[in-house]
């Protein structure tokens, strides 16, 4: 692995405060990403933004790693101004009933990428203040982009206006 | 009484019942202090609906406002009209064949889609561009810069009331149209760019062409700002409207040339410089008002700084390839293609596997696109499908500050705020 200083010392620093915490780091053509549990998510979060001025929340979103167990990832991508750093952060969570705590106030910024996530995985983020669908009306059944639903879509799932106009009696 | 019931009916929402309800729920919900006129005599207190079938919106966007009078008490931002499912549609498309979907993200800087896809793509699987071809992605992207933020100017000045500008910008956009349909064989959506260079070199009489719009255009830019700086109307519309602070624009996650209004030099053409942007000289215009007047004067002054980053890629780049030459990673030439064996194997195997990344690989680049950072989170299984490619769009976030910057605004700004913020639907519904 090929790690600079700046992050390194990031990544030591969480190990020595949350040792139980830091699951996993990887480092993928210089993006370092870091995995924790899931119930740590919003302390780490906290002082990843008290300490190191991870004040930017770039995009928060999810994907379906279609395995029987930590079936979705919720990966946050933040950044330091004060360093030019960029860090992901990645959790995982159970295909049954997957929860996230929010960290939407800590970065306001994640009120809509939260709703996001939850639109096409079906990831719910708890203390969200207004957890709805983002793209998708709320009559949508479905989570698009879990691995199951089909590209086609699901026939009927969604209501759609009549193409004939209607007639005036 | 049944004509009451007829207007009753009519006025029931027929479609997405759960979803309009939610809305207007949640426009209850939003701040714990909501005041109840008892009586209203006035009716001052309305909610309006503004779209997503609306001339000022830009596209589908749809605004619901809770008015006091005059002024915006709160509101919701409902957007997905133009949903289509891109991230969905990529993970059944090679890297190559999704690169036509990108153009129809931000359909006004198509260019800019596909070099950050080009280079997200690049970096995963560790391909070389050939130095000509960067330099010709980057007279790509600043031309798609100036065009959307040509758009951008025309709606937002017409958004202010006058028209006629609308007709001035979109007569150089014609011209940049022009010059499209030769850079790449396309007006609109060209998707020139290729996975390890691009699809053809500039011929003499696209180079020619570019340069002599960019010494008409700085021209014309003179005559704009002439105009428009000095325009007490224009003026008074845009100054100290939907002001937000640095602190705030970070945390509510604003981007681009909106973020820089607040005065935060964030630009990742310097920050994290691709193409060959550190070997040119430009400069990255910030304002500390933040409010919609200083975006107005970001904008203008980028567009001066994308026309000298073209003439400095014209005197700094110098012949050679355009395109990587490795089979296993770009398309052949079609020389090659048409005239021997292997190139139309490798041509085939290019089309029908395409590229594949290693597995379990994953990495994210963003460029800076007109409306902000654009960037595209790939993560691959190993084959020439990604499992999952992620779009963090820049209107998706400006959209999101919009929401919050309306609260306290007059309905009367909200057209222009709109305007200012430049969202573009189709990047922000994906």
């Amino acid at each position: 692995m090929n790690i600079s200083s700046a992050h390194q010392k990031i990544i030591d620093d969480l190990k020595q405060q949350y040792p139980d915490d830091i699951l996993e780091v990887t480092e993928n053509r210089g993006d370092v990403l870091v995995r924790v549990s899931v119930d740590a998510i919003h302390n780490i979060c906290q002082r990843l933004y008290d300490e190191y001025r991870f004040i930017y929340l770039v995009d928060i979103f999810g994907t379906d790693r279609f395995t029987s167990e930590d079936r979705f990832e919720v990966i946050y991508n933040i950044v330091s101004l004060r360093d030019q750093l960029r860090l992901f952060i990645k959790v995982r969570c159970e295909e049954e009933d997957p929860h996230v705590q929010t960290v939407t106030d800590i970065w306001k910024a994640a009120n809509w990428q939260e709703r996001q996530t939850y639109d096409m995985f079906g990831v719910i983020f708890d203390g969200h203040p207004d957890l709805r669908r983002v793209f998708l009306p709320e009559d949508f059944e479905y989570y698009p982009l879990r691995k199951e639903f089909p590209l086609l879509g699901v026939p009927g799932s969604i209501e759609l206006p009549s193409t004939t106009p209607d007639t005036e009696d | 009484m049944e004509l009451e019931n007829k207007l009753a009916s009519k006025l029931q929402p027929t479609f997405f019942k759960k979803h309009q309800e939610a809305i207007y729920k949640s426009l209850e919900d939003k701040h714990t202090t909501v005041e109840v006129y008892e009586d209203d005599p006035l009716a001052t207190h309305m909610v309006l609906n503004m779209g997503p079938q609306h001339p000022a919106t830009h596209g589908v966007l749809r605004v619901i406002l809770e008015l006091d009078g005059e002024k915006i008490v709160k509101n919701k931002l409902d957007i997905g009209y133009l949903h289509r499912g891109i991230e969905k549609i990529a993970e059944n498309k090679t890297y190559q064949e999704f690169m036509p979907y990108t153009d129809r993200t931000d359909y006004l800087s198509p260019y800019s889609n596909n070099v950050a896809l080009c280079t997200a793509v690049e970096k995963i699987a560790d391909i070389e561009v050939p130095e000509r071809a960067q330099y010709i992605r980057m007279i790509g992207c600043e031309l798609a810069r100036i065009s959307s933020h040509l758009l951008w100017l025309g709606t937002m000045v017409m958004d202010a009331g006058a028209v006629s500008f609308f007709i001035w910008t979109f007569r150089e956009r014609e011209k940049l149209y022009d010059i499209f349909d030769n850079f790449g064989g396309h007006r609109f959506t060209i998707s020139h760019s290729r996975i390890g260079g691009v699809a053809n070199d500039l011929t003499p009489d696209t180079v020619k062409m570019i340069k002599d719009w960019v010494v008409n255009f700085k021209k014309e830019l003179v005559g704009w700002n002439k105009f428009l700086n000095k325009n007490r109307i224009f003026f008074d519309r845009n100054k100290d409207i939907g002001t937000i602070t640095a602190e705030e624009g970070i945390n509510i996650g604003l981007s681009g040339p909106n973020l820089r209004a607040t005065g935060i030099a964030y630009d990742l053409r310097k920050i994290d410089p691709y193409c060959k942007y550190d070997e040119v000289d430009f400069e990255v215009p910030t304002r500390l008002e933040g409010d919609n007047l200083a975006r107005y004067y970001c904008r203008m002054e980028e567009m001066t700084q994308s026309l000298r980053i073209i003439e400095q890629c014209f005197d700094k780049m110098k012949k050679g390839p355009i395109r990587a030459n490795n089979a296993k990673q770009t398309y052949p030439s079609k020389d090659e293609v048409y005239y021997s064996m292997e190139g139309m194997i490798h041509d085939f195997m290019m089309t029908d596997t395409g590229v594949c990344p290693p597995a379990g690989m994953e990495c994210y680049h963003a460029i800076e696109a007109p409306k902000g950072e654009l960037g595209y989170y790939i993560q691959s299984d190993g084959t020439g499908h990604p499992w999952r490619l992620e779009i963090r769009s820049p209107s998706f976030a400006n959209l999101q500050a919009l929401e919050y910057i309306l609260d306290g605004e007059m309905v009367a700004d909200t057209v222009v705020l709109i305007g200012g913020l430049d969202p573009v639907m189709g990047d922000s519904d994906k």
